[in-house]
């Protein structure tokens, strides 16, 4: 084995570098207002891989990590959009979809949505940008625990793969939707509820397993391993979003854990944690005594907080592409950390509002109606900080700047529809028809991936040291951003006139007729939306071909991720020397500053003649 | 334990020392190896498993129709041919607890580099989490013998086979991962690779005795989420 580490010894010259002993007078030969406290932690031993093998597949580096998580996710997610098609299909031209019968469309709505939510959404927000930007925008090497974070990812591609595996199983997938309900999720005539279910459940423990170890480095390094002077309120907000999104992670998983877990034991073994006395054909089944309400309060108390898993980075992210690219400082920062962190905190407290007509307790509605409708306020706070931040910026209208303004319109309009779904009242005749669906693709499908695509231009440059093609990025956000308007907007007529969601086909009902036009024009909409996915790949492509060459700090941002000595940055990060951090990373168009950016590790003297506020 | 020593920073007591930690630059739980802190947060996350099994075995069991077995019964044992309840279970509560102890010193003559001690109390205390998960196995044997399955249950709600094996089975499962754990760590500490500093089979951090009060924080949660499954099961 030719294992190495290499450790390098900057502790120590660090310590002895920058700091001014002494109060009053300037005896090193740093300024005391640029004084930072010494550091406190051992540099980190890296393991630095030599072969193909430990370089790029068994790869120990969170960036490349990082890159794995975005690749399989995506490749995940284009799965999760094939299927999507061919729903709409079926559900816009079911003469067209005469191949599928109304079992694989059960198992196509299924598929797609845990697909979208887990596979790709949470493990490209946490897997995909928390490796790569973590590190990075904290100041630290690495993640604290890079053997883990390795074994994290390849859970995450065990489990796709038993999730895939699931396609080509007698039965195939799972029908049940994505919910799982039982007892239908394991009863015959569900499609796959033999192997189907058992193996999704098995890939969604593999799934939280792999999470796990991959949540307690993002939260380790955040905690434990910032650079000096990096103090938490001096964090990008990006990174705020993804710490908060992992906390509710590691508390929310385990509640899908231990429901996937109770149901492959009533498939497997016959157990009746959630299957009650049931007749089938006459006769009673085996099964008796269990609550299959149970289920889905588990369920849900990991499938609210789940929403905010994905909203969570976006929120952060966004905030970060806005005052990047608005050149100025985030509005209320302080305001925008705690509306995180609180929204984080009663995501938890609101479950049971996708349970409104479960046949729970009628109380249970009221209570989860008020603090449903209470995360309106720090979510709102959050829009009305990012506005204001907009308000007199110096606006680089830029397609980064395009998907950020995309992605606050569509965020406000399913926010807006979920004050309807949060009212008791309101759900009751709304529930399970297309308005649900057009509010959480609205509000956790669109609106986040609109911060993915922002998210990809914006840091494309830092990854692959070139620039996205901005025109080809244009045509891509207008015909994605339109094009989901066209496809959700009319979901909410369908669904005030009552068309139910998770059917396969309309039948003669008397709405079918002004349903019918809607769901063509839906479907073709969404055909245009999935294929207009096609440019991104391809400006991916020819950029890392013939792309402009981006160089160092290509956006003028403040950020540590753009301040490292080479870019791409190489493993390790920084160099012979870790940055030290003075400052926010949000001092943009600061007045008397020669230039419209202060980087965070710009000492104070350096700024001393500029307005520049104290962080 | 006093704070640790950081060059250029001061420690303050109580909520305002909190507070200055928190909004500090570096780290936020000042000293604490890295490790450490992560098994803190694995903890929680576990605490939050654990927390549903038994939710939910509360939901499931306030919520049969059919009546509990009395678990008094059930888990008796005969001493020739009187029914002791509990009997078997006090014992391997008893041994359970008595390992944390054992633990807990390992964790002292760790950190006082006292190899040989150390390594003992480690090995002490694997045997004792090997005693607790075989006198489980005869548990389970004797049910299993009575005809107690999870989906079946002679002495009523079949829920309560259903529970029981599934937690109880966790919990065992936690114990013997820590049984592993602590062999392999009892094998390191006689090795001396705490004192080398060498490094571990998958990691590339250093060994350091700090690794035994992290297994030690693993081993204490399992006995303390036994506790709390010796109350739901046996005592309610």
């Amino acid at each position: 084995m030719s294992d190495e580490y290499e450790n390098k010894t900057g502790y120590q010259a660090q310590s002895s570098e920058t700091i001014s002993s002494g109060g009053g007078g300037g005896s090193g030969t740093v300024p005391d207002a640029d004084h930072v406290r010494p550091a406190e932690i051992p540099e980190q031993d890296l393991y630095h891989g030599h072969s193909f093998i430990t370089k790029w597949i068994f790869c120990q580096d969170a960036k490349v990590i990082g890159v794995q998580y975005f690749l399989l996710a995506t490749f995940t997610g284009i799965i999760g959009l094939i299927l999507s098609w061919l729903m709409r299909l079926q559900l816009g031209f079911p003469e067209a979809a005469g191949f599928m019968t109304a079992e694989h469309y059960y198992q196509f709505v299924t598929m797609h949505g845990m697909i979208m939510v887990v596979y790709f959404l949470t493990a490209l927000f946490l897997g995909g940008f928390g490796n790569y930007l973590i590190p990075l925008m904290v100041g630290s090497r690495d993640m604290v625990f890079p053997y883990l974070n390795m074994v994290s990812f390849w859970s995450f591609f065990v489990a796709v793969g038993v999730l895939l595996a699931s396609f080509f199983v007698p039965g195939g997938p799972t029908g049940a939707g994505w919910t799982l309900y039982p007892p239908q999720a394991i009863l015959e005539g569900t499609p796959g509820s033999g192997m189907g279910i058992l193996l999704m459940c098995i890939s969604l423990i593999l799934f939280v397993a792999g999470f796990t170890m991959g949540g307690l480095n993002y939260l380790i390094t955040i905690l434990q391993a910032r650079t000096r002077g990096m103090t938490l309120m001096r964090m990008p907000l990006t990174v705020w979003g993804i710490f908060t999104a992992t906390i509710l992670a590691m508390l929310a998983f385990p509640a899908l854990l231990v429901g996937g877990l109770m149901m492959t034991l009533d498939n497997v073994l016959g157990t009746s944690f959630f299957m009650p006395t049931i007749l089938k054909a006459g006769e009673v089944l085996e099964y008796g005594g269990g609550s299959p309400i149970l289920f889905q309060h588990l369920f849900w108390f990991f499938g609210h907080p789940e929403v905010y898993i994905v909203a969570l980075p976006a929120f952060g992210i966004v905030s970060d592409l806005i005052s990047v690219h608005a050149r100025k400082n985030i509005f209320g920062y302080r305001m925008m950390v705690w509306a995180i962190v609180g929204i984080g905190g009663l995501s938890f407290f609101v479950w049971a509002h996708h349970m409104y007509v479960s046949g729970m307790n009628p109380w249970f509605g009221f209570f989860f109606a008020t603090t449903t409708l209470i995360i309106a306020i720090p979510t709102a706070m959050k829009v009305y900080n990012w506005i204001l931040t907009l308000w007199r910026g110096n606006i680089r209208l830029n397609v980064v700047m395009l998907w950020c303004l995309g992605f606050i319109v569509t965020f406000v309009n399913g926010g807006i529809t979920g004050l309807f779904l949060g009212n008791v009242t309101v759900d009751v005749p709304l529930s399970d028809t297309y308005f649900v669906i057009a509010h959480f693709h609205m509000v956790m499908g669109i609106a986040p991936l609109m911060v993915i695509m922002g998210a990809v231009y914006h840091w494309f440059p830092l990854v692959a040291g070139r620039f996205l093609d901005e025109k080809l990025g244009k045509w891509h956000f207008w015909l994605t951003f339109l094009g989901a308007y066209s496809i959700y907007f009319p979901m909410h007529y369908l669904g005030f006139i009552g068309v139910p969601r998770r059917y396969f086909e309309m039948y003669d009902s008397p709405y079918v007729t002004s349903a019918v036009g809607m769901n063509e024009f839906i479907s073709v909409a969404a055909f245009i939306v999935g294929a207009a996915q096609l440019i991104l790949i391809y400006n991916i492509i020819r950029t890392l071909k013939i792309g402009k060459p981006a160089g160092h700090n290509p956006w003028q941002a403040n950020s540590l991720e753009w301040l490292t000595p080479s870019v791409p940055p190489e493993h390790g990060n920084w160099g012979e020397k870790l940055p030290v951090v003075h400052r926010w990373p949000y001092d943009f168009s600061v007045p008397g500053a020669k230039e419209d950016f202060i980087t965070q590790t710009t000492p104070p003297s350096e700024v001393a003649e500029t307005e520049v506020e104290k962080t | 334990m006093s704070d640790p020593k950081i060059e250029g920073y001061e420690f303050k007591p109580g909520f305002k020392g909190m507070a200055q930690d928190t909004g500090s630059d570096q780290t936020m739980f000042k000293g604490v190896h890295w490790g450490k802190a992560m098994m803190w947060i694995f903890l929680l996350s576990d605490t939050f498993i654990f927390s549903c099994f038994l939710i939910s075995y509360m939901k499931g069991r306030g919520s049969t129709l059919i009546d509990w077995p009395n678990t008094s019964e059930v888990f008796s044992l005969h001493v020739g041919s009187t029914p002791v309840p509990l009997l078997l279970i006090a014992i391997m509560t008893f041994v359970l607890i008595t390992s944390s102890g054992t633990m807990a010193l390992a964790v002292k003559y760790g950190y006082e580099k006292n190899r040989k001690m150390c390594g003992w109390l480690i090995l002490a205390t694997a045997i004792g989490g090997l005693t607790f998960v075989g006198m489980q196995a005869f548990e389970w044997s004797k049910l299993i013998h009575e005809g107690v399955r999870p989906w079946e249950n002679p002495f009523g709600a079949k829920q309560f086979g259903s529970f029981f094996f599934m937690i109880t089975g966790f919990h065992g499962t936690h114990v013997s991962i820590g049984v592993i754990f602590l062999f392999i760590y009892a094998y390191k500490t006689f090795k001396g690779h705490y004192d080398e500093e060498k490094r571990g089979w998958f990691t590339t951090m250093k060994g350091d005795y700090v690794e035994i009060e992290i297994l030690g924080l693993y081993w204490h949660f399992v006995d303390l989420v036994w506790v709390f499954i010796f109350a739901f099961f046996y005592l309610w």
